[in-house]
């Protein structure tokens, strides 16, 4: 069994990378993106019995960081 | 007095911590991230710069999980003393013992330079070696510095005098300009600059210093 989890930077959290990525965006002329949002997924392969309860309490423990991220589990 | 520092894989400010705590008169013994206790009798532990567990996932995130920062937990939350410089901030931020957290500098680079700090509050025993306003030149040297919390933690750390250093010039773009925080009953300090490299003449200044000394006179009346 497998789970993927988004951790994203919380909104209204500053997130200079995905600006970069705006900026570069729009300098190589895609000028249709308002905005860029860069986060991570992390894939993981589970036990037969696990739970999305458990991811869940993996995201919070270490996954993300709770003051500055938020994240979304997928039960795959 | 006794000085413990921790040493994780990637570290590499943990000797040069060690020897500003030599300086200001402790004994010193490193501390092996999977040990499970500090040395007997510790005073104070320093958690070092560098880049533990090669700052995967966040920086400091794994650090804060082996089991040498679960006794550091407990010694902080016994009322011990204790710093965490550069990667040793994220990682007693990562731990909860410290609020807030440090995200990517806003200008995305890694700056490593001297920068002016300004001391903000002299009640701790950090900076009581200072005069309040004083202005001290510290390294810096990190990529993710740029210290964040919710408007009302910022608010509260203000309210209660727990801001130990702003930059007079602000590098990285932490919120208030804040460069080091103190715990709630002042004991334990975070800080993003690296007082341990600005303590001694042959680093170029010694303006560092009095954050390791102060901490000796008051460990040694207590």
């Amino acid at each position: 069994m497998k789970a993927r989890v988004h951790v994203m930077l919380k909104n209204g959290v500053l997130d200079p990378q995905g600006e970069a990525i705006r900026h570069a965006l729009g300098a190589m002329g895609f000028d249709k993106v308002n905005g860029v949002r860069q986060g991570k997924v992390i894939d993981l392969t589970l036990a037969d019995d696990a739970s999305e309860a458990d991811v869940t309490d993996m995201c919070e423990k270490l996954l993300a960081n709770t003051v500055i991220e938020s994240y979304s589990i997928e039960m795959l | 007095m006794k000085a413990a520092v921790v040493v994780f894989p990637g570290s590499n400010c943990d000797r040069d911590l060690a020897v500003a705590f030599e300086r200001a008169g402790f004994d010193v013994s490193m501390v092996w991230h999977k040990d499970n206790e500090l040395p007997a009798g510790v005073d104070i532990v320093g958690v070092p710069g560098g880049f533990s567990y090669g700052d995967y996932l966040r920086c400091g995130a794994i650090a804060a999980q082996s089991p040498i920062c679960k006794a550091v937990v407990d010694h902080a939350s016994r009322g011990g003393y204790a710093i965490g410089i550069c990667n040793g901030f994220q990682v007693l931020t990562e731990t909860g013992v410290l609020p807030g957290a440090l995200l990517r500098n806003a200008g995305l680079k890694y700056i490593c330079r001297t920068v002016d700090l300004k001391i903000t509050t002299t009640d701790s025993v950090f900076t009581q070696g200072y005069g309040a306003g004083d202005v001290i030149a510290v390294p810096i040297a990190h990529h993710d510095g740029n210290y964040y919390a919710d408007a009302e933690t910022v608010t509260q750390l203000q309210d209660q005098d727990r801001v130990a250093f702003t930059y007079v010039d602000n590098p990285n773009g932490s919120i208030a300009d804040i460069a080091g925080i103190l715990s709630e009953n002042r004991r334990v300090l975070g800080m993003m600059p690296h007082p341990e490299r600005a303590a001694d003449e042959g680093h170029g200044g010694t303006d560092g210093l009095a954050v390791f000394r102060a901490l000796t006179d008051i460990v040694a009346t207590a």
